[in-house]
């Protein structure tokens, strides 16, 4: 488990967090990761078998709401802060997926 | 009375002041308001314009707005179905809210935003008075700045408010501003911020810490009288010991997080930054209750008390070597190296592998032992050899699970529905990636990388699911303490303020200021810290952590201990 994170490793994980990354900074975050996942690392030097995982510590059942029709925010409002609007102004508007 | 005068009163002082009439709602937003905008500290990314009476008014006509903010006004807490969201009902919850809520004047019609209004008109009878409140800038306030201290959200006024912070204002709390934090709540200096790095009152060369630093400034400035914060690994209880204040995490779920914008979802908690622990509880308690836009969030057994205990008779504090420098079971450290103010003795923890560098600073030590020493002469028994073997594994953990819950949370800005976009996109993936390019600091990359690295295909095993089986010993470590002790002991933080720009270009000797707040947040426990003491004349913090729904035991012991410590904060508010 001690890896090393190298610039195409880097690369990679950026493309699947959809995050460019300017030429200068790849460099440091192949070596901070390195190093940050070397510490984590130590982890691995524990005893884990057969304890069970922890995802949340609160244990609530049946948080459930009944399933009824509510009040939504308006279509104004919640296209109010959109960085872009269709021009009917019903929609989100984004680049084509392939221009 | 005179400003200063003013200034000098607790919430909870100043909102007695009020409620007797001997002071105005106004006159003390006023004061505070004018200090505020004179602020020097870099606290605040926003402050209201007036009097919050005066803004309420002007809000009433704009009724849509007000309908918008239906969802998130005080419910029933208790209803496990609650589901019907007409008039009736919200005024009925309003009534159910004010009557537990303690009101002293028995006046605060809480409710609905209309209700909000109408309380508006009377501050003076309601449980908080009217007493300004700032709110870390992560809380969506509607109509105000919500920018978690990011680019990518820059000018970002969300449609609807915190549930929490709804509640407070139905209480009677006056929004006077929003506070200055680490963006997206990653950090623990506050330097990681958009709006730039918040200094400390205390020495304006150093840090308030993180991420809830501008909160943590501002109250130790005397330039709010308390503020909301919220702790994912620290951040509350962090920086108010680096400023000299009370900060305390609840037990995890205490508090909606609904409207919070997420950092971890499974650590994130809100709760009180303030000068002292009754105005802790007194926000505190205005906080807690279940929400149904929040599945995670619970009914705490009992009601937040204002605390009144002076002796600690009977109470056993646990001091686990671990997070103490080794001053239990471990045995002393040996000195080791200088860093900023004063030496370094490193944490001997029990586990090998990672002692390196979890140094707790001499005169931290020092502090922290004269207190528990205190602690010992109101009557408490100081329990040595506690032990929670798994704890010097909590930071790794933490530094996987977070990250990765971060990295799926900030998904979801994507230039689409709010925010910054980057312009000129050839396609939708390059307008992506550009926008988080642009938008995300360092830091903020660094942790979606390290996140997304550890979800990722063949790594997943190896680090988020052992994180994961790590939280649950950790979990099982305080369960096994907290059957011999009633609380645990330990320094809120390893050192006090350090110098701005002494630990941003080394991302873990950054995180090592988390060592001791991280188990608890791991956990899910409730933690406070008050001010212990001066090093080099700055504050240290002393934590106590209790089990799960302790919040009233911890304040209480916090009390007792802040009585008898009689710890100043006044050198900070001038």
């Amino acid at each position: 488990m001690h890896a090393v994170i190298d610039r195409d490793q880097v690369l990679h994980v950026a493309r699947l967090a959809r995050l460019s990354l300017a030429e200068d900074e790849i460099e440091p975050l192949a070596a901070e990761l390195t190093a940050i996942l070397d510490h984590v690392s130590h982890i691995g030097e524990l005893d884990l078998e057969g304890v069970e995982p922890t995802s949340h510590v609160v244990d609530i059942a049946g948080a459930l709401r009944p399933d009824e029709p509510r009040e939504c925010l308006p279509r104004e409002v919640a296209l109010a802060q959109a960085p872009a609007v269709s021009p009917s102004g019903e929609g989100f508007s984004v680049p084509s997926p392939q221009a | 009375m005179s400003d200063t005068d003013l200034i000098a009163l607790t919430a909870a002082e100043a909102a007695h002041e009020i409620s007797i009439g001997a002071l105005s709602a106004r006159e003390l937003f006023d004061a505070y308001r004018s200090r505020a905008v004179a602020d020097e500290l870099n606290c605040f990314t926003w402050v209201a314009p007036a009097y919050e009476g005066a803004r309420d008014e002007s809000a009433r006509n704009e009724s849509a707005r007000n309908e918008s903010a239906r969802n998130e006004s005080v419910r029933d807490e208790g209803a496990r179905d609650e589901s019907v969201r007409d008039e009736s009902a919200r005024n009925e919850s309003a009534r159910g809210e004010s009557a537990r809520g303690g009101s002293k004047s028995g006046g605060g019609q809480a409710g609905s935003a209309a209700n909000i209004v109408e309380a508006r008109h009377d501050l003076r009878d309601t449980p908080l008075a009217g007493v300004p409140l700032a709110v870390k800038d992560l809380f969506c306030t509607e109509g105000v700045p919500s920018q978690s201290g990011s680019r990518i959200l820059e000018g970002y006024e969300p449609p609807y408010t915190a549930t929490v912070v709804a509640r407070l204002q139905a209480a009677g709390a006056s929004l006077l501003g929003k506070t200055n934090q680490d963006e997206f709540a990653m950090g623990s200096s506050n330097e990681n911020s958009a709006f730039g790095p918040v200094l400390n009152p205390w020495d304006r060369t150093r840090v308030p810490g993180g991420s809830s630093g501008g909160s943590a400034a501002a109250v130790a400035a005397g330039l709010v009288p308390w503020a909301l914060g919220t702790d994912t690994g620290g951040s509350i209880r962090q920086p108010a010991a680096l400023c000299g204040i009370v900060g305390m995490k609840p037990t995890y779920g205490a508090v909606s997080r609904y409207g919070m914008i997420a950092f971890a979802s499974s650590l994130d908690q809100a709760g009180p930054l303030t000068r002292d622990v009754t105005d802790a509880a007194l926000l505190l308690g205005h906080m807690v209750g279940r929400d149904p836009c929040d599945a995670t969030s619970l009914q705490l057994p009992a009601e937040i008390e204002l605390p009144h205990a002076e002796r600690l008779d009977g109470v056993r504090i646990g001091v686990p070597a671990e997070l103490t420098g080794g001053g239990g079971a471990g045995g002393r450290g040996e000195e080791r190296r200088g860093t900023g103010a004063g030496s370094v003795i490193e944490a001997s923890g029990e586990v090998g592998g990672i002692g390196v560098g979890e140094g707790i600073q001499a005169g931290v030590l020092a502090s922290f032992r004269a207190a528990l020493a205190q602690a010992e002469e109101l009557g408490a028994e100081i329990v040595e050899d506690v032990s929670l073997p798994h704890a010097p594994h909590a930071l790794s953990a933490y530094y996987v699970l977070a990250p990765a819950e971060a990295s799926s949370n900030l998904a979801r800005f994507d230039g689409v529905r709010y925010g910054l976009r980057a312009a000129d996109a050839e396609d939708l993936l390059d307008m992506y990636e550009r926008t988080r390019h642009d938008g995300f600091g360092a830091e903020v990359k660094r942790r979606i990388m390290l996140g997304t690295y550890a979800l990722s295909a063949g790594y997943y095993d190896a680090y988020y699911g052992r994180a994961q089986r790590v939280r649950t010993k950790i979990a099982e470590d305080f369960a096994r303490a907290f059957a011999r002790v009633d609380l645990i002991a330990t320094p809120t933080a390893p050192s006090v303020a350090f110098k701005l720009g002494e630990k941003t270009g080394d991302p873990l000797q950054m995180y090592l200021n988390d060592y001791c707040t991280v188990p608890m947040s791991l956990a899910g426990i409730p933690a406070i810290s008050i001010p212990c003491g001066l090093h080099e004349g700055l504050p240290v913090g002393l934590q106590l952590a209790g089990p799960a729904f302790s919040e009233n035991e911890l304040l209480d012991a916090a009390y007792a201990l802040e009585l008898a410590l009689a710890f100043d904060g006044s050198p900070a508010r001038v």
